[in-house]
C-alpha cells in the first residue's frame, strides 16, 4: 500500500488496513496492537522524515501464525543519529506540567519486537513484528 | 468532530462521537473541547465509549484539555474500549486521569465519584 505522507492519508490507510478484519490467527489484542504501533510510526515520517517536503510512504503488512509483520518505506531525511530513539517515558509530572507529546516511541517500544531500522539508497526501512500472543502488559 | 454535550447540575458530558482521535483529528478535537468548556464551570466527563482509537497525538490532546481544564476541574474519563485503555495504560495515563469503568447510562451515580 502506497499512500501521501500526510495525517488524513495515514488515517485512511491505517482504517482500510484494520477496518473488517476478519478473526483468525490474530487476536484483537495483537490487532489493536499493530494498529496503534503503525500508527505512531507513520505520524513520527509525517512529523519528521517528511517535514521539510513531501513525499510518500510505501507499508507491508502480513499477517502470519506468529504475529504481524510489518515493514514501512519512506524516502524522507533519516532518523536522528541513524538510530531508533529510545522511547523513555516523559518523567512523571506533576497534572499541570504532564507532556503532551513523546510518547509515540514509548507505544512502539513497548508493542512491538524485532523491531528494526536502516538506511537504504536514499530511503528509511523500518520493521517490526507484533506477536500473536500478547502479555497482559 | 462531533462531540455531545449533556448536563447535570455540576457535571458536563462529553460524548465524543468519532471513531478515532488521531494526528488528523487531535487539533480540532482540543480547539472544539476548549470551546465547549470555557464558559461552564462543571466538571468535565468525556466519554469515549465510541473511540475504537486513539493514537499519542490523540492522547496529547487529552493531556492538553486536562491542562487547560486547570488543577480545580480534573478531566473525568469513562467508557475506554480496549485499544484506547492500552493506550492509556502504557503511557501510564491510567494513573492520572480519574478514569470510569463505563459510560454513564445516567450521570446520577457519577456525582460523588472521584
Amino acid at each position: 500500500m502506497v499512500f501521501p505522507a500526510d495525517p488524513v492519508a495515514v488515517r485512511q490507510a491505517l482504517c482500510a488496513l484494520f477496518t473488517g478484519w476478519t478473526p483468525g490467527p490474530i487476536s484483537s489484542e495483537a490487532r489493536d496492537a499493530a494498529q496503534i504501533v503503525l500508527a505512531e510510526a507513520l505520524n513520527n515520517i509525517v512529523e519528521h522524515a517528511y517535514a521539510l517536503a513531501p513525499g510518500e510512504i510505501e507499508v507491508t503488512v502480513e499477517a502470519t501464525q506468529g504475529g504481524v509483520t510489518c515493514q514501512i518505506i519512506d524516502a524522507g531525511v533519516p532518523l536522528p543519529g541513524g538510530a531508533l530513539p529510545d522511547g523513555r517515558l516523559p518523567s512523571p509530572a506533576a497534572a499541570e506540567d504532564l507532556s503532551e507529546g513523546g510518547y509515540g516511541w514509548h507505544l512502539i517500544r513497548s508493542l512491538a519486537e524485532d523491531l528494526c531500522y536502516r538506511r537504504e539508497g536514499g530511503r528509511n526501512l523500518l520493521s517490526f513484528r507484533i506477536s500473536a500472543q500478547q502479555s497482559s502488559e | 468532530m462531533r462531540l455531545d454535550c449533556t448536563h447535570t447540575p455540576d457535571l458536563m458530558i462529553v460524548h465524543v462521537r468519532e471513531p478515532r482521535i488521531d494526528a488528523a483529528g487531535a487539533i480540532d478535537f482540543k480547539d472544539r473541547m476548549r470551546d465547549l468548556t470555557a464558559q461552564d464551570g462543571r466538571r468535565v466527563l468525556l466519554d469515549l465509549s465510541d473511540v475504537m482509537f486513539i493514537d499519542s497525538s490523540g492522547l496529547g490532546a487529552v493531556v492538553a484539555v486536562r491542562k487547560a481544564l486547570g488543577p480545580e476541574r480534573p478531566l473525568e474519563l469513562s467508557g475506554l474500549t480496549p485499544s484506547v485503555e492500552k493506550v492509556f495504560r502504557l503511557t501510564r495515563m491510567d494513573s492520572v486521569f480519574i478514569i470510569h469503568p463505563t459510560a454513564p447510562a445516567g450521570a446520577d451515580g457519577l456525582r460523588d465519584a472521584g
